[in-house]
C-alpha cells in the first residue's frame, strides 16, 4: 500500500518537474518554431546558480534569484544568438541550441569542476513530512510539489488571465498581426524565451538537491523532456502536461515493480534464467519514456493532444 | 523560332565540365590515398588515418541524411554501432570456422552495410514519417532507447566490456593478412574509396535527386507523384547502410565494440563533423572528418578543454559560416578569381586578422580558467610566457585582443553593409 502511495506522490512530483521543463520548451516551440535543445542545460544552470547563491546567502534567496539569472541568460542567448541564426531556418536554430548545450556543459565543467557539487536540501525542510505504514515521506518533496503546483497556477494565470498572456497567445499563432498592432514581437519572443528558461532554472533549483548536481544532469534530463513534448503532441501545453504526469507516474510505478518477464509471461514458458526472462520491470524504468515514445509514434503519430499529425 | 528550342543534351554540362566536376576530384582523392603509403607513415599516423577513413565514410553517410535529405538526426551512431556489432559477431563466427570460416574478414564492412541498412529500414519505417524537428526528436529518443536496451542484452552487446574479436582469421584476400597496420591501411583505402564513389554516385541517381527535392519542398514532390515519406525512408535506409559500413571498418580496425559506440556522444560528434565541414558540399563532410579527427587526437594532448573549443567552433560555424569549412574554402577560391581579387583579398585578410586576435584572447581565457578551476596551482605558460590568473596583465592579454578583434570584425561587417546599401 505504501508503495502505491509513495509511487503516486513521487510520480506526480516528477511529472510536475517534467512539466516545468516541457512547458517552457512547448511555449518556445509554438512561438518561434525552435525546439530548444539546450533547454535542459538551463535546468542545470538553475541548480548550479542556486548552489552558488546558497553558499553565499541562503536557499530561499537562491529560490528567487537563480531562476531570474537563468532567465536573463536565456534572454541574452535569444537576443544575440538565436535571432541571428533565425534567418537560416529551423534546422540551423536547432543546431545552434545543440552547440549551446555542448558549450554550457563544458563551461560548467570548467567553472564548477567535473564532479558533482554538494548542493544540499535546506535544513529547514530536512525532516519527514508524514509517516504511513512505517515509511516516512520527506518534507522537501512536499515543498517541491507546492512549488511546482504554484508555478503551474502562475503560468495558467499569466497566459489566460492577463493582458500580457493574451498578447503572447496571439503572438503564438499570428506574430505578424500582433506586430502590425504595434507590439514589439521580437521583444515578446525574447521575454517568452527568458521565461521558459527561468522555469527550467526553477526546476533545476528545486530538483538539483534531491537528484545530483553534476555536469551530466542536462544530458540525463534533456532526452526525457523531448520525449514528453513529442508524446504530448508538439506545441500543445495541455498535451505536455498530460505526458509529463503520465511519464512521471509510469516511471515511478515501474521502479517499484520487481516482477521479471519470466514471472509476467509465465504462460509462454519463458525461463527465468534466460536473458529476456531475467529483465525486471524496475530495470526497464529508465527506458520507459523512450518505449512510450516509440509506441505513441506507431499508434498515434500526432501525440496525445497534438492538433495535426506530427 | 527553331533556334530557340534546345534539346536536353544542349543544356546539360559539356563532357569536359563533367570530367572536371565529377571524375577529377574523386580521382585526385583516390590518388592521394593510394600515394600516402609511399611516404612511409609512422604507426601513430597510420592509426590516425584509419580513424579518419572511418569517420569520412560515417560523416558522408550522415550527410546523405542531413545535407541531401534535410533530416537532422541526433542518433545516427545507432546504425554505425549496430553495423559494427554485427561485424564483431561475424568476426567471431569466422574464428569458429564452419561455413563462416570461408568468409574473409576483408569483406566484413559489407555485412556492416547490410546490418546497418536493415536496422535503418526497420527504425526508419516509423521515424521518417515526418522531417524537420520532429524527426530530430524521434532520432534522439530511439537512440536513447537502443543505447539503454544494449545494456540489457549482454549476449548481443557484451555489456560494459563490449564484444571483442580477432581479425586475423578466415581466408586472405589480395594477399593481406589483416594483421599489421599497413595491411589495414589498404583495407581502409579500399572501403573508403569504394564508399566515396558509391555515395557520390547515389547523389546522381533519381533517388538522390528526389531526396534533395524532398528536403526543399515535400509538397511539390507529392504533386509530381512521389511519396516524400517513402523517399525519406529509402534515403534513411541507404544512409544507415553506409553508416553500418563505417561501423564495419571500425570493427576491423579496433577489434572491439562497446555499447558506448551507440550512444549520443558519437552521434553528436558525427553531426558536428559533417556540419563543420559543410553540409551543402559533397566534399564538406570529408574535410570535417579529417579536421576533427586530427583535432580530437592532437588537441586533446595539448588542452583538456578541447571539447569546449570544439563546441565553440561548432557554434561559430552555425552562426557565421553556415556553409562550413568547405564553404570558406570554395568561397575564397571564387573570391580571388572574381572581378576584384585585390579588394577581396584585403577584406579577407583583415577578417582573418580580427578572428585570429579574438581566438588568441579566447585561448588565453580558456586555458587560464581551466588551470584556475583545477586549483593545482598550475600556470598557463605558452612559449615561455607566464599567465597567472592573479595578475592583471593576464586579463589585459585576454581582453585587449578579444576587444580589438571584435572591433575589427564589426568594422569590416559595417563597411560591407554600407557598400551593399
Amino acid at each position: 500500500m505504501e508503495t502505491i502511495v509513495f509511487a503516486l506522490l513521487n510520480g506526480v512530483i516528477y511529472g510536475l518537474l517534467l512539466f516545468m521543463l516541457s512547458s517552457g520548451l512547448t511555449l518556445i516551440f509554438s512561438m518561434m518554431g525552435v525546439l530548444n535543445f539546450a533547454h535542459a542545460s538551463f535546468y542545470m544552470l538553475g541548480a548550479y546558480f542556486a548552489y552558488t547563491i546558497m553558499g553565499a546567502t541562503s536557499f530561499w534567496l537562491a529560490l528567487f534569484i537563480a531562476p531570474i539569472l537563468v532567465g536573463l541568460v536565456g534572454a541574452v542567448v535569444e537576443r544575440y544568438g538565436l535571432r541571428k541564426v533565425h534567418a537560416n531556418g529551423h534546422v540551423a536554430e536547432l543546431l545552434f541550441t545543440f552547440g549551446l548545450a555542448y558549450l554550457i556543459e563544458e563551461v560548467v565543467k570548467i567553472v564548477y569542476g567535473k564532479t558533482a557539487v554538494d548542493y544540499k536540501i535546506p535544513d529547514l525542510l530536512n525532516f519527514p513530512a508524514f509517516t504511513i505504514y512505517g515509511a516516512s515521506f520527506p518534507a522537501y518533496r512536499m515543498f517541491m510539489l507546492f512549488i511546482a503546483i504554484g508555478m503551474l497556477i502562475g503560468l495558467w494565470f499569466l497566459l489566460k488571465k492577463t493582458r500580457a498572456g493574451l498578447i503572447i497567445q496571439a503572438a503564438l499563432t499570428h506574430p505578424h498581426m500582433v506586430g502590425h498592432l504595434g507590439h514589439n514581437v521580437p521583444l515578446i519572443f525574447m521575454t517568452v524565451f527568458g521565461i521558459g528558461c527561468a522555469m527550467a532554472g526553477l526546476a533545476g533549483v528545486i530538483a538539483g538537491n534531491i537528484f545530483v548536481t553534476d555536469p551530466a544532469m542536462a544530458v540525463q534530463m534533456g532526452p526525457i523532456v523531448f520525449v514528453v513534448v513529442v508524446v504530448g503532441g508538439i506545441g500543445s501545453l495541455e498535451g505536455a502536461f498530460l505526458a509529463s504526469l503520465l511519464i512521471g507516474l509510469i516511471q515511478n510505478f515501474a521502479v517499484g515493480i520487481n516482477a521479471s518477464f519470466a514471472e509476467i509471461f509465465w504462460f509462454t514458458g519463458l525461463s527465468p534464467t534466460s536473458e529476456i526472462g531475467d529483465i525486471t520491470i524496475s530495470s526497464l524504468a529508465p527506458v520507459m519514456p523512450f518505449l512510450i515514445l516509440v509506441l505513441i509514434l506507431i499508434f498515434r503519430p500526432r501525440g496525445l493532444m497534438g492538433e495535426q499529425e506530427l | 523560332m527553331s533556334d530557340t528550342t534546345q534539346t536536353y543534351a544542349d543544356i546539360g554540362p559539356s563532357s569536359g565540365a563533367k570530367f572536371r566536376q565529377r571524375f577529377l576530384p574523386i580521382a585526385i582523392f583516390a590518388a592521394i590515398i593510394l600515394a600516402i603509403p609511399m611516404l612511409d607513415p609512422s604507426r601513430t599516423m597510420l592509426a590516425l588515418m584509419h580513424q579518419m577513413a572511418i569517420y569520412i565514410v560515417f560523416a558522408l553517410a550522415y550527410n546523405m541524411l542531413l545535407g541531401k535529405g534535410g533530416m537532422l538526426s541526433f542518433g545516427h551512431a545507432v546504425y554505425f554501432g549496430l553495423g559494427g556489432y554485427f561485424c564483431m559477431h561475424a568476426m567471431n563466427w569466422i574464428e569458429e570456422g564452419g561455413i563462416w570460416g570461408a568468409y574473409p574478414t576483408f569483406f566484413l564492412p559489407l555485412l556492416g552495410f547490410l546490418a546497418g541498412g536493415v536496422a535503418a529500414a526497420v527504425i526508419g519505417s516509423f521515424s521518417t514519417r515526418r522531417a524537420g524537428t520532429t524527426f530530430a526528436m524521434i532520432s534522439l529518443g530511439v537512440a536513447e532507447l537502443i543505447f539503454a536496451g544494449a545494456f540489457m542484452f549482454d549476449s548481443l552487446f557484451g555489456g560494459e566490456q563490449g564484444i571483442s574479436g580477432d581479425r586475423m582469421n578466415g581466408p586472405e584476400v589480395f594477399g593481406l593478412t589483416m594483421g599489421p597496420q599497413q595491411d589495414i591501411y589498404w583495407f581502409m583505402a579500399f572501403w573508403t574509396i569504394l564508399s566515396v564513389i558509391a555515395m557520390y554516385a547515389f547523389t546522381r541517381t533519381p533517388l538522390g535527386r528526389l531526396s534533395e527535392a524532398t528536403r526543399d519542398n515535400p509538397q511539390r514532390v507529392e504533386f509530381i507523384g512521389y511519396n516524400p515519406t517513402r523517399v525519406r525512408w529509402l534515403v534513411f535506409t541507404a544512409s544507415g547502410a553506409f553508416a553500418g559500413l563505417a561501423g564495419g571498418m571500425s570493427a576491423v580496425n579496433y577489434e572491439i565494440f562497446t555499447p558506448e559506440a551507440l550512444s549520443l556522444i558519437p552521434s553528436g560528434f558525427v553531426l558536428i563533423m559533417a556540419y563543420v565541414g559543410g553540409i551543402t558540399y559533397f566534399a564538406g563532410p570529408i574535410m570535417g572528418a579529417i579536421l576533427l579527427t586530427y583535432m580530437s587526437s592532437m588537441l586533446s594532448d595539448f588542452t583538456e578543454a578541447w571539447l569546449l573549443y570544439l563546441g565553440l567552433m561548432f557554434v561559430v560555424i552555425v552562426m557565421y559560416a553556415p556553409r562550413g569549412i568547405a564553404g570558406i574554402v570554395f568561397g575564397f577560391w571564387d573570391g580571388i578569381r572574381g572581378s576584384n581579387p585585390g579588394a577581396y583579398l584585403t577584406n579577407w585578410l583583415i577578417r582573418l586578422f580580427g578572428s585570429l586576435l579574438m581566438l588568441l584572447g579566447l585561448i588565453i581565457l580558456v586555458e587560464v580558467s581551466v588551470r584556475w578551476s583545477n586549483g593545482w596551482g598550475e600556470v598557463f605558460e605558452p612559449f615561455g610566457m607566464h599567465f597567472p590568473h592573479e595578475s592583471i596583465l593576464t586579463w589585459i592579454a585576454i581582453f585587449v585582443p578579444l576587444g580589438a578583434g571584435a572591433a575589427i570584425l564589426r568594422h569590416v561587417t559595417r563597411e560591407k553593409e554600407e557598400m551593399a546599401a
